[in-house]
């Protein structure tokens, strides 16, 4: 379905991604993890065309899009979210929505009507005729979602649509985003909520300083001395090894 | 769009259809198509500001190149007064056009938008100024010739309706964007631009045809403008008055709505007048009472009138409910 490869990002001097390869498998859900600053964003916005890659090529459904603008990837099948949300704060929720439903409707009625089923699949349905301003973090995650699911993609890209949510919310979130998942989306996301990332991925990869240190299924990938290192810093790998054994 | 949503227009229209049959004074209806023309150019900003988000300082570009198109299309070539009408409303399509092309693909928003409209208005000012073709600072004069195929009539009420039957086909025009994918896509641009392209929205395309839409809007006004006071010169057509007229309408109505602009217009110019009248000795005081009142607005009001309206009937309807 995706295809990354080697792809490299520089803003002047800096590298943030670093010849970087991945694949995303039709009809499952991948995850892409590292540390802060690792260039997992700006390896997102590479795959839907806010930034064109300095080096190397973005494949979709075998076809290079690496010179695509984002608004013609989303009508090929790519939708993402923001990792900062970024809802059209004057508008009602349902408005929100629609205007992701528009790409596949041009009718008003029809992409209203598309809007409202989405919003109830996410869990909106109460809020849909509220403004967009007044929904919570957790509300405000749930429309990112719910506006990308709208444009009806094949890859759904999701840049945290965890983080900042209380336990009882990621329960609630995690069956959607299978469901999505089993309706035949590919989906490829972003995640630092461990608990979602065992739960949902079938495969992830792991960025550190723009490169791929580590790919596999998620439990492999936890054990990896590499990744460990990544996170908590060289030698960290060892050191846990030593107290386990001492324990 | 239903037939319903237009509905409130057709009303609307119909009743300020009327008022020409009971008040005949030159004077009134002379402010009345005044006021009408003002409210027509300030549709044609709301377009692109209240919904496109977009905030031209330069809408005289367009108004003065309608302006300039219906005078000089007549005087230079001969041509039919209401074929340069509809010409200058074409040539006003294009300019907008132009500058939006223009600035937008160099990815210009924002203050840095309002200025390069700006710009291009007082560059149009200064050619018009100059060139020989426009008659320089001495103008052109458009002769007087009372018929109605010449776009000129024995009563005003005859001007009256001309402008209020464009300003109707205006708010149809606006009703039908505020219903369509177009409009849909144009408000997610005025809320988030990035948001709006990762749902497919093709951004450039769509701000394109909103300055088009909005240049071809306002040099009707520009066209109509020409036609009624039969004389134009760069002051007057490319002057900065009409780019700050354009603005204010709409702010002080309600940005981004289907009405603003003409209850805006109407607002601002009404009370001006009153103002005149009774403090009719002090200069300038109608222009302190411009300001006053969209210090008052953007203050107190910044939805404008129509949202001090709505939120008004809201509050009386929840005290009705409790």
């Amino acid at each position: 379905m995706l295809e990354v490869q080697n792809a490299t990002k520089r803003f002047g001097g800096l590298v943030a991604v670093n010849q970087a390869s991945l694949k995303a498998a039709a009809g499952a859900i991948t995850g892409l993890i590292g540390p802060n600053g690792a260039g997992k964003t700006t390896l997102f916005t590479l795959i839907s065309g806010f930034e064109k890659p300095s080096e190397g090529r973005v494949l979709f459904e075998g076809q290079d899009i690496s010179r695509d603008e984002p608004h013609v990837r989303a009508r090929r099948g790519i939708a993402r979210t923001f990792q900062i949300v970024q809802p059209f704060a004057g508008l009602s929720v349902l408005e929100n929505i629609a205007v992701g439903a528009h790409l596949r409707h041009a009718k008003r009625s029809d992409a209203m009507a598309r809007a409202e089923r989405v919003g109830q699949r996410v869990g909106l349905g109460p809020e849909l005729e509220k403004s967009a301003s007044s929904l919570t973090v957790a509300g405000r995650k749930r429309l990112e979602l719910a506006r990308a699911l709208a444009t009806e993609p094949k890859l759904l890209l999701l840049d945290e649509v965890l983080a900042g949510l209380n336990p009882s919310e990621i329960r609630d979130i995690i069956p959607v985003i299978r469901a999505i998942r089993d309706e035949g989306v590919t989906i490829l996301m972003i995640e630092h909520v461990m608990q979602a990332v065992m739960n949902l991925c079938e495969q992830v990869y792991v960025l550190a300083q723009g490169r791929i240190i580590a790919e596999g299924p998620p439990a492999d990938v936890c054990d990896d001395p590499k990744v460990i290192e990544a996170y908590l810093g060289a030698g960290a790998a060892e050191r846990l090894k030593r107290e386990k054994i001492h324990a | 769009m239903t037939f319903r949503d237009i509905v409130p227009i057709i009303v609307l229209i119909t009743l300020l259809a009327f008022v020409p049959v009971f008040i005949t004074a030159n004077t009134v209806l002379n402010f009345l198509v005044f006021t009408l023309i003002i409210a027509l150019a300030a549709q044609g900003w709301n377009i692109l500001g209240g919904f496109g988000g977009q905030f031209s300082f330069g809408h005289a570009a367009f108004f003065g190149t309608g302006a300039y198109a219906a005078a000089l299309l007549q005087v230079r070539l001969g041509i039919n007064p209401w074929i340069a009408f509809a010409i200058g409303a074409v040539a006003g399509a294009a300019v907008g056009w132009a500058i939006g092309y223009l600035s937008f693909r160099s990815g210009l928003r924002g203050s840095y938008f309002a200025l390069v409209t700006l710009a291009f208005a007082e560059v149009l000012r200064i050619l018009a100024n100059a060139a020989a073709f426009t008659g320089g600072a001495a103008g052109v004069l458009i002769k007087l010739d009372v018929r109605p195929e010449n776009f000129q009539f024995e009563s005003r009420g005859a001007f009256f309706w001309i402008a209020l039957a464009l300003v109707g086909a205006v708010l149809v025009l606006t009703r039908w964007i505020e219903r369509s994918r177009f409009g849909a896509q144009l408000v997610a641009v005025r809320e988030n631009e990035a948001a709006a392209k990762a749902l497919g929205v093709d951004t450039l395309r769509v701000k394109l045809g909103a300055i088009t839409l909005s240049g071809a809007v306002t040099a009707a006004a520009g066209c109509l403008y020409a036609q009624y006071f039969l004389y134009v010169d760069a002051s007057i057509a490319y002057g900065t008055w009409i780019s700050v007229e354009a603005i204010l309408a709409p702010i002080v109505g309600g940005l981004g709505t289907v009405f603003g602009p003409l209850v805006g217009a109407v607002a601002l110019h009404g009370l001006s007048e009153i103002t005149k009248l009774a403090a009719g000795s002090v200069p300038g005081i109608d222009l302190m009472v411009f300001g006053g009142l969209l210090v008052a607005a953007v203050a107190f009001a910044p939805e404008g009138i129509l949202g001090l309206l709505r939120r008004s009937a809201q509050a009386k309807g929840a005290a009705r409910h409790a």
